[in-house]
């Protein structure tokens, strides 16, 4: 379907907020999914882009999503502005799980990984349920949605590779020095970022025995689950793997589901 | 009453047959890109596809290649999926019985590591109720045994004929590789062997490197280019097997409008299948089908046939 976009801005160098109004999308869709975002009408690049969703607005039937320009297809979407029409598939794959009323959640996030987790915090604060979020970053400049968080109650842990804000370092070495091994001062983990990150993430809540969920990527093609290109290898049957698709299993998998290489 | 005087447009004439399998219309989806059709339900109604071809099925399950399997090139897919696939037999049991709710052809796709696996698969299919066809992938270039081995050898490609043939009553369809010297020369054995009709083209060999990490990008390293690219390739060797081999292809490669699709018409193409474009646009089938449609009607054209082919008649 085509969407008009309400607005388009530059939140960080390199980082934007695209807000569209689609209200059929902005009444399904759950935190955690994605659309299929047609960046232009080229050849080159010739797929969507999957995008998480990151806000919704039920009210205004808007639905907001937030990027990083990484290549041909994302620039080429961030070209565009108010006004223009842009074609979108969705709301796309499977969700988070949403916690319990009384469970201590932490969210864990790196760079652009905020995208999706807005989107669950925000489902969080209609439910007046607090999370403990670890945002983190290269470089304190992109360090997104910080005060929006904590204006809507949530606890904001701040860190950054080059020490330029909060903790230096890695979001999950922050993580790990937060919260009490062995005690039960966190209940559920949500997460999303890069790779590396995710791997190490998973390492620190299995060995905690912490349940969780973590959004992933991957390359993607048809988006809804007919090409297969998008595998997440998983944890199968025995002692074997099974590729997942990302869109349709994923983009969100249990912690203990994924194989990290 | 009279009609005298009063033009009375007609719809054209769509169908088509395939070797024995009846198509409403010459639109059929390419293997490996359409699932197993419920994926495409939301967007589309399967009804009027002229057939579904479904994702390519060996005879045990099949986990598929590391990530990544799919990178862009320009107006290209590069991909090595790696045959992903459930296996026959659960594919019979759980996949086949949705398609029984569709008045649509079902040709199903199949690919083996020996010839003794593709004449076992082609005996499992011909049991199996609501398969219209079979189409042998004698072609995949993501795999490292059979696929496209069988199909770069024109003996070997004749033998795969012979044994799928062997072991079904069902309209065979081979569908050929365009990673070898001679297209014509692999036609004709496979013509010979008994084969009902043929689908071309499947994906070229192809591969991308990052020049970041020094890497290929795909986790498989090679795989195969599909997409508008490999279009003028697919459209030349419809146009050449049409010239030497008498039997109905199925074109494809890279359409992804009317326009392209009537290209694999005229050079040859008795029907089309849609790949890459359903990835872009699902709904990319219908808008292929309407946009034939709407051509035959402006230029007034009674029957798809009469264009099946009508560009040799400028060949050289």
């Amino acid at each position: 379907m085509d969407a008009g976009i309400v607005k388009q801005q530059e939140v960080a160098e390199g980082y934007f907020r695209l807000t569209v109004f689609a209200p059929a999308v902005a009444v399904a869709a759950k935190p955690g999914q994605f659309l299929h975002m047609r960046c232009g009408d080229t050849l080159d690049p010739l797929l969507r882009r999957p995008i998480s969703i990151h806000a919704v607005n039920r009210d205004k039937g808007e639905v907001a999503l937030l990027y990083k320009v990484v290549g041909k297809g994302t620039a080429l979407l961030a070209q565009k502005g108010k006004g223009d029409q842009v074609n979108l598939l969705g709301p796309l794959g499977k969700g988070f799980t949403l916690p319990e009323r009384n469970e201590k959640v932490c969210v864990v996030a790196g760079g652009i990984g905020i995208a999706p987790l807005f989107c669950l915090l925000q489902e969080l604060t209609a439910r007046n349920h607090s999370a403990a979020v670890f945002l983190g970053a290269a470089t304190g400049s992109q360090l997104l949605c910080a005060g929006e968080m904590e204006r809507c109650g949530h606890i904001v842990h701040i860190a950054t590779d080059d020490g330029s804000a909060g903790f230096p370092g890695t979001v999950t070495g922050l993580f790990e020095k937060t919260i009490t091994p062995g005690s039960s001062s966190v209940d559920r983990v949500y997460a999303c970022g890069p790779r590396r990150m995710l791997k190490r993430l998973c390492e620190i809540i299995r060995l905690e025995g912490i349940p969780g969920e973590v959004s992933v990527e991957e390359r993607m093609g048809c988006g809804v689950g007919a090409c297969l290109s998008c595998a997440c290898k998983t944890r199968g049957e025995g002692n074997g793997v099974a590729y997942k698709r990302v869109c349709m299993e994923g983009p969100v998998f249990p912690v203990g589901e994924v194989v990290w290489e | 009453m009279s009609n005298a005087g009063v033009k009375v447009k007609n719809r054209p004439n769509l169908s088509v047959n395939i070797g024995g399998i009846h198509m409403k219309n010459p639109v059929a989806t390419a293997s490996g890109t359409f699932g197993y059709g419920p994926e495409y339900a939301p967007y589309i109604d399967l009804n009027r596809l002229g057939a579904i071809v479904v994702k390519g099925t060996t005879l045990e399950p099949r986990a598929g290649n590391p990530a990544p399997r799919l990178v862009e090139t320009p107006a290209g897919i590069l991909n090595s999926i790696g045959l992903q696939n459930p296996g026959v037999d659960r594919f019979i049991e759980e996949y086949l019985p949705y398609l029984a709710g569709y008045d649509l052809p079902v040709i199903v796709n199949i690919a083996g590591d020996t010839v003794e696996h593709y004449a076992i698969l082609a005996g499992k299919l011909d049991r199996a109720h609501g398969v219209s066809g079979i189409e042998v992938n004698i072609s995949c270039p993501n795999v490292k045994k059979g696929g496209m081995q069988f199909g770069s050898d024109p003996v070997m490609a004749a033998e795969v004929t012979r044994a799928v043939k062997g072991n079904t009553e069902k309209p065979v369809i081979v569908k050929l590789s365009p990673n070898v010297t001679s297209i014509v020369a692999v036609a004709k054995k496979v013509a010979e062997a008994g084969a009902d009709a043929l689908s071309m083209i499947n994906t070229l060999l192809g591969m991308a490197i990052d020049i970041k990490t020094r890497r290929p990008v795909l986790g498989n390293v090679m795989g195969g280019l599909a997409g508008p690219s490999v279009r003028p390739v697919a459209v030349r060797a419809v146009w050449q097997v049409y010239r030497e081999v008498d039997l109905p292809i199925i074109g494809m490669g890279g359409i992804m409008a009317a326009g392209d699709a009537l290209e694999f018409v005229l050079a040859g193409a008795a029907a089309v299948a849609v790949g890459s474009a359903n990835f872009v646009n699902p709904c990319a089938t219908m808008d292929v089908l309407e946009g034939i449609e709407k051509y035959m009607i402006e230029n007034e054209i009674q029957d798809i046939s009469e264009l099946v082919g009508a560009a040799q008649r400028f060949s050289l």
